[in-house]
C-alpha cells in the first residue's frame, strides 16, 4: 500500500504530488448534509486536477474531512450494540487495516493497548461499509481493510482528550512500525479526533461516494467540508497519501522539505515533557516515514498545535509571507516574524493550504502565491474556496463577494463564533500576544553591533597569498574568469557552450570536494523563482546559534546571531571569535586541519578530532563553533570545508546536539558560488572566505581589476556577486529564503563512495558509488605538494586551469583541436576516415575519461551480422533531431542552414524559444525547406502565435535547458536586431528576458494543461517536454506521462548555451547516462514508457553516443553542439559577446558574413553517425534500431582497475535493466489519450463550420463550467491554419458564453474571433492571445462592485501577441506577463502584473498589486491611481513613470469608451464622463530602455538655421 | 580577458625590419623592436579562444592567448611569468622559430592570424632589459649528478630544467662555444649571439656547469662519464647532412650549407676560423634547397657580397595562400618569403639537379632539368634542360641523422630505421639512465620541438632519479 522500496535508479523519496483543493463552510453554524454533498461536487468539479496512471480506473486518490458526524455515528453505534458519550467526549476516526485477518487483528491489538495505555476507554469498532466495485483494478488489488474506532475520553479537557488522541495514534502508528506484523505497511489511521473526520482512498472524485457508503447517509452532516484531488508522479497504489491529513491538504509542493524535516528531527531531541508528560517518548519521531511532503508538513503542523498554539499561529510560523523586504508592514508583525526565524525556517515552496481543527477552517498561500485559490461567500452565509473559480455554482445575485487568496496572505473562517476574519485580522492578533520585539532587542545580537576588532592581517606578501592559493587549488582561469569578474560587476560571470570536461570524479586534476556535488533544481512539480525581478520575496537573512524548545515561546530562544547576508569579510570573523558576552558567548574555534602525510587515515582522524572539539565546546556551554583552516600549514592539509561542515553538521546532529550551535566557516578553499551553496546546504550559517578576500584584494591592489583599485569596494562586490548567485541557486530550486535552504541538502552527489556519503553527508542523492576518504585524501596532498614544493623554485605563476577554455597542459576536453578539426575535415572533404578518427578520439578517450559512458564497453555478440542487413542509415536518421537554438541566439545563416539540412534527411530541427519567421513555413521552389519541424514553447513564449503552432509537427515545452537548469534567459538588446525583434514581436535593441519558470507550469497539474491547451491548438503535433536530468528526474517524468506528454526530453547537464552563469554550466544537473537510465526505468515501473518517445541529448557526438543512449531506454537523439561544429564551429565560447569568429552565435552583420557553414556539412554528419550506428549493431547482431532501445545488458563495464578513481565507480544501479512485468511495453507502442473529444471546441468547430470555410459571419451563445478548458484554442488552429498569421476579418467569429469558464478561456484565439463571457473564468484566460477579442465581465445580476472583485485568475494574456481584451472585474497574480503586442483593459490586479512585458499595452482602472513591471521591457500600462499608492507598487528598475501625454490621453480614453461598450463598466463609464479630471490620476508606466529606442528611431527634424 | 572586439577593430601589423639595403651591409639582427602600442594593439586582436587552437600548435604548450592578454594589459611581468612557465628560451623562440602557432590561430580561419611571434620576441626582450630574468637556483641539492651532452636548445633546456629539480648538471659541448645550432647554425642577423650568452650566464647563476671543448666519445669516454654520473641526457642533434649524388658533385666550389653558415659565424663572433675559408664573395652563388638553412644561405651570401644567389627547390611553388590540401589548423602549404628573400636572388621552383661541371676542378656551371609532379613523385620535363652559371654552391637539403660514430658507437643504444635514437615514451635509449633529447631522437626538427623535448626529457630523467617529479 505504500511506495515500492528503492531500486535501480528509482528512488521513492523523489515521489511528487500535486492537485486541486477546495472546501465549503457554513457560517451559519448548523451542520447539514449539503455540505457534505457541497463538497463532494467540488471534488467532482476538480476532476482534471487530478489523474489517472495506467489504469484509468485508478486514480491518484481524493478525499473529504468533516466534523465529526455526531448523530450519524450515534445511531450507527447503537446499531452495533454500543452506545456514545455525548458530542466531544469521544474520538473517532477510520483506520485502514491488513486485509490478512490475523494480521488485521494484531495491528487492532496494538491500538487497543494504546488506547488503554493512555488511560482512555475503547468504545467499539465499527466495520465501514465500502463497495469495492467502485474502485479501478490497482486501486482494489490495494485496498485495505477499513473499519472504525470509537474511544472513549477519560480526560480532563477537551484539548487534553485531543492530545491523547494524538498520542495514541502516534504510539500505535510507531509500535506497528517497529513490530513483525505481516503487510504492517498497510496500517494507517487518516484522522483520530474528537472533532473531524476524514474520509479519503485510492480514489477518483466520482468514486468517492459509491465506495464510502456513508457519505450518502442523510444523517452525515457537517458544517464544513474539505476536499482534494490528488495528482502523482507515480502509478503506484499508496492509499494513505490521498489526501486531506489531518489537518490541511496541500495543493503545490515543499521545496525544502528534506532540511526541514531534518531540522525538526533535530529540534525534537530538545523536547521535553512539559506538555506531553510521560507520553513525549511516544509521540516521536513527529515525522512519520515515508509520507509525501505534504504529509510530511501536517505531522509538524499537527505537532505544533498539539504542543498549544492554533492553527493560524503554526502555518504564520511555517508558511510566513513575505515580510523582510516588505516596507509597509507594521513593526510588531515584523517582530513576529523575525521572533519566529529564530524558532523554525520556513517551508518553502509553492503552497495552497487549506486547513482545519474542525472549528476554524482556513487557507493559506505561499510568498509567491504560487498557487490559486479562488474564493465566493454568498448572501446565504456559505464560503467557498477552491483551487478554481465555478467549483459550485450559485445564481449571480446569490453571491456577495468573491476573491482569490493573495501571496503570502492567510483567510479564515471561525465557525463558532459564525464570521470570516480577513488576513490582516487574523495577524494582528497573533502579533500582539506577546511583546516579539522587546524580546528580540533584548536577546538577539546583530554583527554590526559587536565591537571591531583587529582583523587577522591580510597576507601582505604576494608570496604568502600564492602559497595559500596553491594549497586550496587556485588557477589564473578561476582568478581571471570567475573571480575577477565579480569583484568587477558584483555578479558572476557569464560563459557559453556546455562543459565538456572530466566528472570531478574522472578527472586526473585534483578536484576540490565541491565539484563532485550537483545542485538540483526545480521542474515541472514545482517553479523556479526569478531572484531578480521578483527580489521582493527573496532573502539571505539567517539566525545563527542555538536553539530552545520549539514547544515553547520564551524571549531567551531569541539569543542569536543575526546575520543579514551569511558571507563573512576578515573583519567580521575577527569580531565574531571574540562573541558578545550578554547575547551570544564567545564562539570556540575548531581547527579544521589533519596530518597531511597520513593520508586517508589522518583525514578521518582529523575529522574525528574536530567532532571531538566541538561537542566539548557545547558542553562548555559554547552555541557558536567556527570551523577554521587557517592553521594549515607545510605538515597540516586543510580538511575540505565541505567535508568538515557536513561531517560536524550530522555529527551533531545524530548526537542530538545539532540545534545547540551555529556553524561559522572559516574556510581558503570556497570562492565560487557553487561552494558557498554547498557549505550553506550542509549547516554552514556563515562563511568567511578568507583566501577569496584575501586574493581579491591583492588583484584590486596590483591594478588587475580594470577600473577598480579599491580593495575594500571590489571585495563588497564579489560578496554582493556571491549573495546574488545564492539567491539564484536557491531561486533554481524556487526556494526564496536561505534560512529554508541552510541545511536542506539540495545536491546530488556523483562518485563519492556510499560510505563516505552515508557517514559525512547523510541523506544526500548519490546513484554513482565511487572514491573513499584515501583518494580525497590524495586529491588533498597533490594540492599540498605544489604549494609546498621540496625541491623546485617556487613558479611564480598560478596553474593555468583549464576547467572552462582548454589548455593543452590543463584538463581534458572533448572539444579539443583534434577532434574539431577531425570532425571539420571530414564533413568538409566527405572524408569518413577523418570522421573515424573524430569518433575514435571521442569514443574511446584513450587519454583519460572524461564521460561515464567511456568507463563501458559492449559485449562480444555470439552472432554478428553483416552490416547490410541492418536497417538503411536513412531509417535511422529519422530518429535524429537537432537542438533548441533560437533564432537571436544563433545567426540566421546557421539557424537555415540546420533547418535545410534536418529537413531534407527527414529528421528534425527546431526554432529554439525565438520563434520563427512566417516565410520559412513555406517551402522553396528547389524543395528545401527551412521550417522547424518542432516549435519550441518556452517561458518566455517569445513569437508563439496561432500560426507559429499550427506549423509544427512537434510541439516542445522547454522546462528546463542542460547548461542551466531551473533558470530563465537573457538576450541582450545588442542581439536583437530587427528581423530578430520581428520575430519575437518585441523591438530591435531592447533586452528580453525569459523568466525562469513557465508562469503557467507551477506543477504538475499546470503542465497538463499547457499540454492540453497546445495539443488544441494544434491536434496534430506531438507534445514533447524537455526536461534536463537529476536525481529523480524519473518520477518527473512519470508525472509528465500522465500529464499527456506524447515525447520526454532527458537533456544531460553539459548541453550548451548562449549564454549562463558559469555556476549554471558547470555545477547543475548530471550526466544524461544517470537521467535517461533513471527514466526509462521508472516509466517501466510504472507501466507509462509505452505511451511516451523518450528522447535524450547534451553532448551525444558519434554513433557510440547513440547506441549507449538506446542502450539505456531512449528511442530518440538531439545533437546540438555537434552540427554546430560541422557547420564552423570553433568553440570559441563567447556565443554570449556577440563576437563569434565563424558568423554562428552572432548577430554582427560583419561576422554573419563569415559563415561558411552548408547542409551538406550537417547532413554528412549525420549520416556518419547513423553508419556508426549501423556497424556497432551489425556487430552485436541487430538489424532494427528498436532491438537496442533498454538492452542495458549489451553493455559491460571495461577493466578500469588501472584508473585511481574510475576503478572505484559502481555501475550497477545505472545498468540495472528495468523492470517490466509482463505486457509493459519498453518503447513507445501506444498513443497518449489527450481526451480531446470532450473538448466544447468540437462543438464550436461544428458551429462555426460555414465561417471557418467561406468567412461568412456567425454568431452563437453557449453556458460554459469550469470543466470546459481551453474553449477556443482548437477553433483557433483551426483558422490559422487556414487563414494563416493574419486570420479571419473581425467580428467573423462571435461566441457569448454564460457561466464559469474553466482554465485557458479563449487562449490562442486568432484575429477575427471575439468572445465574450458573462459569469467569471480560471486562469490563464486569453494565453498566447493571436488577435483576437476577449470580453469577460461579471453577470449582469451581480451585486458587487466588479472591481473590489476577482473575475479573473491568474496569468492572464500569459505570452500575447496581439489581440484585445476586456475584463469588468479584477484580475489574479502576473496580469499581461510576456505580454508582447495585445491591448487590454482591467479593473483591477494582482502581484506583478506586466511582468517581463515586451509589447502592448495594459489599462488598469483599479488596484494593483506589488512589483508592477518587474522585468518590463517593452509596451506601455497605464494606472489609475485611484488611492495614490502606485508609486510604491510599482517597480522602478526597468521602468520610468510619467504623465499621460496627448496622445496617450486620447488612445486611453478609446480604450475605456470601447470597454465601456463591450463590458457596460460603470467605473469606466464615470472616468469617461469626467475624462479631463480622470485623466489626470492616470499614471504611464514606460520602460526605460524601450523609450531610448523609440525616441532613437524617430526621424530627427531638420535643425532649424 | 583581451579586447573582446580587437580582432575586428585592429588589422595585423608584422614586426618591421631595418632596409634591405641597410641591413645586408652588416650581420646585426635585423628586426627593429616594436612599440609597444603595436603590440597592445595585436595583443588585442587574440580573441581568447574557448579551444586556443595556438597553444596546442605550438608544440611548447605556449600559452598564447594568456599572455596575448597580459600584453595587451600592459602587465609585461605576467606575460613574462606566463612565456617562462613552459619555455626555458622565449627570447629564441621569439626570433627563430616559424610560428606554428599562428598558423593554426582561429582568427586566420578567416582573417589574418594574431602576430604571436612578435609578442613573444618583445615580451622576452623587454623581460630581460627590465631585469626581470634572473636565476631561479633550486631549493636544495638531491645530491644526484646529471650529464647533458650537447648543448643545443634540447640540452640546454633539459639541463636548466634538471637543475632547478635539484640535481648537479653538467653540460659537455665538443665544440668551443656553448649552443649547438643555436650558434653556429643560425646566422647573427637573425639571432644575436649575445643573446645566447646571457642565458648561458643565468644558467651558470643557477649552478650549471658548462664544459666546452670536450668531445664525449673522443676526449673521453661514455663509460668514463657514464661513471660519474647518475644519468645522461644525449642532446647531440641531427647533424649529418643529407648530400646530392650527382656528378660533379666532387667539384671544388660545393659545400655542404652548415660548413658555411658555421665559418661566417665564427667570423663575426672572432673565433678562429678551421680549414679552408668558404666565402661568397664575389660568386655566383646556387644555393639548392628551399628551406630555412636554404634561407640562411642567401642572406649570408648576400652579405658577403655574392654577384648573384639563385635558390633551387625541387616542389612546385607553392600557392600564395594556404593551399586547400592543407586546411586550418593544419601546417599549411603556402609560399613563404623569408627575410632572406626579400634580400634578393631569384628562386627556381620545380627543379632538380642533374650534374655540376667545372674547369680546373672548380665548380662553374648547374645542369638541371624542371619536374612535373603526379601523385607526389617528381618526373623530368622532357626538352627542359637547361644550366645556371654556378661557382659557389651550396647544399641546404636537410639532415639525415646523428652522427654513428663516437659517442654514439661507444653508446651502444638501439637507432630506429632512420639512425636516429630510438626512446621510450619517458626520453630513454635502450641503455638504462641513458635518455636522450631534440633531433638526435626525433631526426631533423624544429628549435621549439628540441626545447619540448629537453623538458620533457628532464621531467623523466627527474622521476627516473627521484620516483616522482616537481617538473612541469
Amino acid at each position: 500500500m505504500s511506495l515500492p522500496h528503492r531500486s535501480g535508479l528509482y528512488d521513492p523519496r523523489y515521489e511528487h504530488d500535486s492537485c486541486g483543493v477546495g472546501f465549503v463552510a457554513s457560517l451559519k453554524g448548523k451542520p447539514t448534509h449539503d455540505i457534505v454533498r457541497k463538497g463532494v461536487e467540488i471534488l467532482l468539479n476538480l476532476v482534471h486536477r487530478g489523474a489517472c496512471g495506467c489504469d484509468p480506473l485508478t486514480g491518484d486518490g481524493a478525499g473529504l474531512l468533516l466534523q465529526i458526524p455526531d448523530e450519524f455515528l450515534r445511531r450507527e453505534a447503537e446499531q452495533l450494540g454500543f452506545s456514545l458519550p455525548a458530542p466531544g467526549l469521544y474520538g473517532s476516526g477510520l483506520v485502514f487495516l491488513p486485509r490478512d485477518r490475523v494480521a488485521r487483528a494484531r495491528c487492532r491489538q496494538v491500538l487497543e493497548d494504546k488506547i488503554i495505555g493512555t488511560g482512555q476507554r475503547l468504545l467499539g469498532w465499527r466495520k465501514v461499509p465500502v463497495d469495492e466495485n467502485a474502485l479501478g483494478l490497482v486501486a482494489r488489488q490495494s485496498a485495505p481493510a477499513i473499519e472504525q474506532v470509537f474511544i472513549g475520553a477519560e480526560a480532563v479537557s477537551p484539548t487534553v482528550f485531543e492530545r491523547k488522541l494524538f498520542v495514541i495514534r502516534k504510539w500505535t502508528e510507531r509500535t506497528i512500525r517497529e513490530s513483525n506484523i505481516p503487510s504492517k505497511d498497510s496500517f494507517y489511521v487518516p484522522s483520530l479526533s474528537a472533532k473531524t473526520i476524514v474520509y479519503k482512498g485510492l480514489l477518483l472524485a466520482q468514486q468517492l461516494t459509491q465506495f464510502y457508503r456513508d457519505l450518502d447517509e442523510p444523517l452525515l452532516t457537517s458544517t464544513l467540508a474539505m476536499v482534494h484531488q490528488r495528482f502523482s508522479t507515480n502509478t503506484f497504489p499508496t492509499w494513505q497519501l490521498a489526501q486531506p491529513f489531518r489537518f490541511l491538504c496541500h495543493n503545490g509542493e515543499i521545496n525544502t522539505v528534506r532540511g526541514n524535516a531534518a531540522w525538526m528531527f533535530a529540534r525534537e531531541q530538545l523536547f521535553d515533557s512539559e506538555v506531553f508528560g510521560e507520553d513525549v517518548r511516544h509521540i516521536l519521531p513527529t515525522i512519520a516515514p515515508g509520507g509525501s511532503d505534504s504529509a510530511t508538513l501536517d505531522n509538524v503542523a499537527e505537532m505544533l498545535l498539539q504542543a498549544g498554539r492554533s492553527l493560524p499561529h503554526v502555518m504564520m510560523m511555517l508558511v510566513p509571507e513575505a515580510w523582510q523586504n516588505d516596507e509597509m508592514m507594521p513593526q510588531h508583525k515584523r517582530d513576529f516574524y523575525a521572533y519566529h526565524s529564530c524558532l523554525v525556517e520556513p517551508w518553502d515552496g509553492p503552497a495552497a493550504l487549506a486547513f482545519t481543527d474542525g472549528t476554524q477552517i482556513g487557507a493559506v498561500l505561499d510568498r509567491n502565491g504560487l498557487r490559486p485559490a479562488r474564493w465566493t461567500v454568498t448572501k446565504d452565509g456559505l464560503v467557498i474556496l477552491g483551487s478554481e473559480t465555478g467549483v459550485l455554482e450559485f445564481e449571480p445575485e446569490q453571491v456577495e463577494r468573491q476573491g482569490r487568496l493573495e501571496p503570502g496572505k492567510m483567510f479564515l473562517i471561525d465557525l463558532e463564533k459564525g464570521r470570516l476574519i480577513e488576513d490582516t485580522e487574523i495577524k494582528e492578533e497573533l502579533a500582539r500576544r506577546q511583546t516579539y520585539g522587546k524580546w528580540i532587542r533584548d536577546n538577539a545580537a546583530q554583527l554590526s553591533e559587536l565591537p571591531d576588532r583587529l582583523a587577522i592581517q591580510a597576507p601582505t606578501s604576494a608570496d604568502e597569498l600564492l602559497i595559500r592559493q596553491r594549497m586550496f587549488g587556485y588557477t589564473q582561469e578561476e582568478l581571471t574568469m570567475l573571480l575577477l569578474p565579480m569583484a568587477k560587476t558584483g555578479q558572476e560571470a557569464t560563459g557559453s557552450m556546455g562543459t565538456d570536461t572530466p566528472l570531478a570524479v574522472l578527472s586526473d586534476k585534483p578536484q576540490l570536494l565541491f565539484s563532485y556535488f550537483k545542485q538540483h533544481f526545480a521542474q515541472v512539480t514545482n517553479p523556479a523563482i526569478d531572484p531578480i525581478r521578483e527580489e521582493l520575496v527573496m532573502s539571505l537573512e539567517n539566525y545563527l546559534g542555538g536553539e530552545g524548545n520549539i514547544l515553547f515561546e520564551l524571549p531567551s530562544q531569541a539569543r542569536m546571531l543575526h546575520l543579514a547576508q551569511p558571507i563573512l569579510t576578515n573583519a567580521d570573523t575577527a569580531k565574531l571569535r571574540f562573541g558578545h558576552p550578554e547575547t551570544i558567548g564567545t564562539p570556540a574555534t575548531i581547527p579544521m586541519v589533519y596530518s597531511v602525510a597520513e593520508g586517508g587515515v589522518g583525514l578521518k582522524a582529523g575529522i574525528d578530532e574536530m567532532c571531538r572539539q566541538s561537542s566539548l565546546a557545547l558542553l562548555n556551554g559554547h552555541s557558536l563553533l567556527i570551523l577554521s583552516d587557517r592553521a594549515a600549514s607545510e605538515y597540516q592539509a586543510p580538511i575540505p570545508s565541505l567535508l568538515a561542515t557536513a561531517a560536524l553538521h550530522h555529527h551533531l546532529m545524530r548526537n542530538g546536539t545539532r540545534m545547540r550551535c551555529g556553524i561559522v566557516v572559516e574556510a581558503g578553499d570556497c570562492r565560487e558560488v557553487h561552494h558557498f551553496c554547498l557549505l550553506i546546504g550542509y549547516g554552514a550559517g556563515a562563511v568567511n572566505p578568507y583566501v577569496a578576500l584575501d586574493t581579491i584584494s591583492h588583484l584590486a591592489r596590483t591594478g588587475q581589476i580594470p577600473g577598480l583599485t579599491d580593495p575594500d569596494l571590489a571585495r563588497k562586490k564579489y560578496i554582493k556577486a556571491i549573495g546574488k548567485g545564492l539567491l539564484k541557486v536557491m531561486s533554481k530550486m524556487g526556494i526564496s529564503t536561505l534560512q529554508s535552504y541552510h541545511g536542506a541538502q539540495i545536491f546530488e552527489a556523483i562518485g563519492l563512495s556510499t560510505d563516505v556519503i552515508e557517514r559525512y553527508f547523510t541523506g544526500t542523492a548519490s546513484r554513482l558509488s565511487g572514491i573513499d576518504l584515501d583518494v580525497l585524501a590524495q586529491e588533498i596532498a597533490l594540492r599540498h605538494r605544489v604549494a609546498f614544493p621540496t625541491r623546485t623554485p617556487r613558479n611564480r605563476a598560478l596553474e593555468i586551469g583549464s576547467e572552462y577554455h582548454y589548455r593543452a597542459q590543463g584538463e581534458r576536453h572533448l572539444w579539443n583541436p583534434n577532434t574539431i578539426s577531425s570532425l571539420q575535415q571530414a564533413v568538409r572533404n566527405d572524408d569518413v576516415h577523418s570522421y573515424e578518427r573524430y569518433a575514435k578520439l571521442i569514443n574511446e578517450q584513450a587519454d583519460g575519461p572524461i564521460t561515464l559512458r567511456s568507463g563501458w564497453t559492449f559485449v562480444d555478440s555470439p552472432a554478428p551480422i553483416s552490416v547490410d542487413d541492418v536497417e538503411p542509415a536513412a531509417e535511422i536518421v529519422r530518429r535524429f533531431a537537432t537542438g533548441a537554438m533560437s533564432f537571436g541566439s544563433i545567426s540566421r545563416e546557421a539557424h537555415e542552414n540546420i533547418a535545410i539540412a534536418m529537413n531534407r534527411i527527414h529528421g528534425r530541427s527546431n526554432t529554439g524559444e525565438g520563434g520563427e519567421e512566417p516565410e520559412r513555413f513555406i517551402p522553396l521552389p528547389n524543395g528545401d525547406s527551412k521550417r522547424s519541424s518542432i516549435k519550441q514553447v518556452a517561458s518566455g513564449r517569445f513569437g508563439v502565435t496561432t500560426h507559429y503552432l499550427v506549423n509544427a509537427d512537434e510541439l516542445q515545452i522547454k522546462i528546463a535547458q542542460g547548461a542551466k537548469p531551473g533558470e530563465g534567459g537573457q538576450l541582450p538588446g545588442h542581439k536583437v536586431d530587427a528581423i530578430i525583434a520581428k520575430t519575437r514581436h518585441s523591438m530591435p535593441g531592447v533586452t528580453l528576458i525569459s523568466p525562469p519558470p513557465h508562469h503557467d507550469i507551477y506543477s504538475i497539474e499546470d503542465l497538463s494543461q499547457l499540454i492540453f491547451d497546445l495539443k488544441n491548438v494544434n491536434p496534430r503535433a506531438r507534445i514533447s517536454v524537455k526536461l534536463v536530468a537529476l536525481a529523480g528526474v524519473g518520477t518527473v517524468a512519470a508525472g509528465v506521462a500522465k500529464a499527456h506528454a506524447d515525447l520526454i526530453l532527458i537533456s544531460g547537464y553539459d548541453g550548451g548555451t548562449g549564454a549562463s552563469p558559469q555556476t549554471s554550466i558547470k555545477h547543475a544537473g548530471i550526466p544524461w547516462e544517470l537521467g535517461v537510465s533513471e527514466t526509462h526505468q521508472v516509466l517501466v515501473k510504472n507501466d507509462l514508457r509505452s505511451r511516451v518517445v523518450l528522447q535524450t541529448d547534451g553532448q551525444i557526438r558519434t554513433g557510440r553516443d547513440v547506441v549507449i543512449a538506446a542502450m539505456l531506454g531512449a528511442e530518440e537523439f538531439g545533437f546540438a553542439t555537434a552540427p554546430l561544429v560541422a557547420s564552423g564551429c570553433i568553440l570559441m565560447r563567447k556565443c554570449h559577446l556577440n563576437t563569434c569568429p565563424v558568423g554562428i552565435a552572432t548577430q554582427d552583420p560583419r561576422l554573419r558574413a563569415k559563415f561558411a557553414g552548408k547542409p551538406e556539412h550537417v547532413i554528412r554528419f549525420m549520416f556518419y553517425v547513423a553508419e556508426e550506428v549501423r556497424t556497432i549493431m551489425a556487430s552485436l547482431g541487430l538489424r532494427k534500431f528498436e532491438e537496442l532501445i533498454g538492452r542495458t545488458d549489451f553493455i559491460r563495464v571495461r577493466d578500469n582497475s588501472s584508473n585511481w578513481k574510475l576503478s572505484q565507480l559502481d555501475f550497477s544501479d545505472v545498468l540495472k535493466p528495468a523492470d517490466a512485468a509482463p505486457g509493459v511495453g519498453v518503447c513507445k507502442t501506444q498513443e497518449q489519450d489527450h481526451g480531446l473529444q470532450n473538448a466544447l471546441d468540437n462543438e464550436l468547430i461544428v458551429l462555426c463550420k460555414d465561417a471557418l470555410e467561406t468567412g461568412k459571419p456567425c454568431s452563437h451563445e453557449l453556458p460554459i463550467k469550469n470543466r470546459h478548458r481551453t474553449v477556443g484554442a482548437m477553433l483557433a488552429g483551426e483558422v490559422a491554419r487556414r487563414y494563416g498569421g493574419q486570420g479571419l476579418p473581425e467580428g467573423t467569429i462571435r461566441l457569448s458564453f454564460m457561466g464559469s469558464a474553466g482554465q485557458s478561456f479563449g487562449a490562442f484565439a486568432t484575429t477575427g474571433m471575439e468572445f465574450s463571457l458573462e459569469g467569471d473564468a480560471n486562469d490563464y484566460v486569453g494565453k498566447g492571445l493571436s488577435g483576437g477579442i476577449l470580453t469577460v465581465r461579471f453577470p449582469a445580476a451581480s451585486t458587487f462592485a466588479p472591481d473590489e472583485n476577482i473575475l479573473i485568475g491568474n496569468t492572464v494574456l500569459y505570452g500575447a501577441t496581439s489581440g484585445k481584451a476586456f475584463f469588468n472585474g479584477m484580475a489574479g497574480e502576473r496580469f499581461a506577463v510576456r505580454n508582447s503586442g495585445a491591448i487590454t483593459v482591467v479593473e483591477g490586479v494582482g502581484d506583478h502584473c506586466c511582468e517581463y512585458m515586451t509589447g502592448g499595452r495594459v489599462i488598469v482602472i483599479g488596484r494593483t498589486g506589488r512589483n508592477f513591471a518587474a522585468g518590463m521591457s517593452g509596451g506601455y500600462a497605464y494606472v489609475y491611481d485611484e488611492r495614490l499608492e502606485f508609486t510604491k507598487l510599482c517597480n522602478t528598475e526597468m521602468v520610468e513613470l510619467e504623465a499621460l501625454g496627448e496622445d496617450d490621453s486620447k488612445f486611453v480614453l478609446e480604450m475605456l469608451q470601447e470597454h465601456v461598450e463591450r463590458t457596460g463598466s460603470t467605473k469606466a463609464k464615470r472616468l469617461v464622463a469626467d475624462w479631463s479630471s480622470s485623466v489626470q490620476r492616470f499614471i504611464k508606466v514606460v520602460p526605460t530602455e524601450y523609450r531610448r529606442v523609440l525616441e532613437s528611431m524617430r526621424p530627427q527634424p531638420a535643425a532649424a538655421e | 580577458m583581451g579586447k573582446i572586439t580587437g580582432f575586428l577593430e585592429f588589422e595585423r601589423e608584422d614586426i618591421a625590419r631595418r632596409s634591405v639595403q641597410e641591413r645586408v651591409a652588416d650581420w646585426r639582427e635585423i628586426e627593429l623592436p616594436v612599440l609597444q602600442e603595436q603590440l597592445t594593439r595585436q595583443g588585442a586582436r587574440c580573441m581568447d579562444c574557448g579551444i586556443p587552437f595556438c597553444n596546442t600548435g605550438c608544440p611548447l604548450g605556449n600559452l598564447i592567448p594568456d599572455w596575448n592578454d597580459h600584453v595587451f594589459r600592459g602587465a609585461y611581468a605576467a606575460a613574462m611569468d606566463a612565456l617562462q612557465s613552459t619555455n626555458n628560451f622565449p627570447e629564441i623562440t621569439g626570433r627563430v622559430c616559424p610560428a606554428p602557432c599562428e598558423t593554426s590561430c582561429t582568427l586566420g580561419i578567416n582573417a589574418e592570424p594574431v602576430s604571436i611571434k612578435q609578442i613573444e620576441h618583445s615580451i622576452a626582450d623587454r623581460a630581460f632589459a627590465e631585469g626581470l630574468v634572473v636565476s631561479q637556483p633550486p631549493r636544495i641539492r638531491t645530491g644526484k649528478k646529471v650529464a647533458v651532452i650537447g648543448s643545443g636548445p634540447a640540452g640546454l633546456a633539459a639541463a636548466q630544467q634538471l637543475n632547478r629539480a635539484g640535481h648537479t648538471v653538467t653540460v659537455f659541448e665538443k665544440s668551443d662555444k656553448i649552443g649547438g645550432l643555436l650558434t653556429y647554425g643560425i646566422p647573427d642577423f637573425k639571432l644575436d649571439k649575445q643573446i645566447i650568452a646571457r642565458r648561458v650566464t643565468q644558467m651558470s647563476e643557477e649552478g650549471v656547469e658548462f664544459r666546452h671543448g670536450i668531445e664525449v666519445g673522443r676526449d673521453i669516454t661514455f663509460d668514463q662519464l657514464r661513471a660519474k654520473f647518475s644519468a645522461t641526457c644525449v642532446a647531440i642533434g641531427s647533424k649529418v647532412p643529407r648530400d646530392l649524388a650527382v656528378d660533379g658533385r666532387g667539384l671544388h666550389g660545393i659545400y655542404f650549407a652548415m660548413d658555411f653558415l658555421e665559418q661566417q659565424n665564427r667570423r663575426v663572433s672572432g673565433a678562429s676560423v678551421v680549414g679552408d675559408e668558404i666565402s661568397a664573395r664575389g660568386k655566383h652563388v646556387v644555393v639548392i634547397g628551399g628551406g630555412d638553412t636554404g634561407s640562411d644561405c642567401i642572406g649570408t651570401s648576400h652579405r658577403q657580397g655574392a654577384l648573384s644567389v639563385t635558390n633551387l627547390e625541387i616542389m612546385s611553388k607553392p600557392p600564395a595562400s594556404r593551399a586547400e590540401s592543407t586546411p586550418w589548423p593544419m601546417w599549411p602549404l603556402v609560399l613563404r618569403t623569408s627575410s632572406s628573400h626579400e634580400e634578393g636572388g631569384v628562386r627556381e621552383y620545380a627543379v632538380m639537379t642533374d650534374r655540376f661541371s667545372g674547369i680546373d676542378g672548380r665548380v662553374a656551371k648547374l645542369h638541371a632539368v624542371r619536374v612535373a609532379f603526379s601523385d607526389g613523385k617528381p618526373s623530368r620535363v622532357p626538352g627542359s634542360e637547361f644550366e645556371i652559371d654556378a661557382d659557389f654552391v651550396l647544399l641546404a637539403l636537410g639532415f639525415l641523422h646523428p652522427e654513428p660514430s663516437g659517442l654514439l658507437e661507444q653508446l651502444g643504444a638501439g637507432k630506429d630505421v632512420r639512425g636516429n635514437l630510438k626512446v621510450d615514451a619517458s626520453f630513454m635509449t635502450t641503455v638504462p639512465g641513458v635518455f636522450a633529447a631534440g633531433d638526435c631522437q626525433r631526426g631533423q626538427s624544429l628549435v621549439v620541438w628540441a626545447i619540448a623535448d629537453g623538458r620533457r626529457a628532464a621531467r623523466a630523467i627527474d622521476s627516473y632519479l627521484m620516483g616522482s617529479s616537481e617538473l612541469p
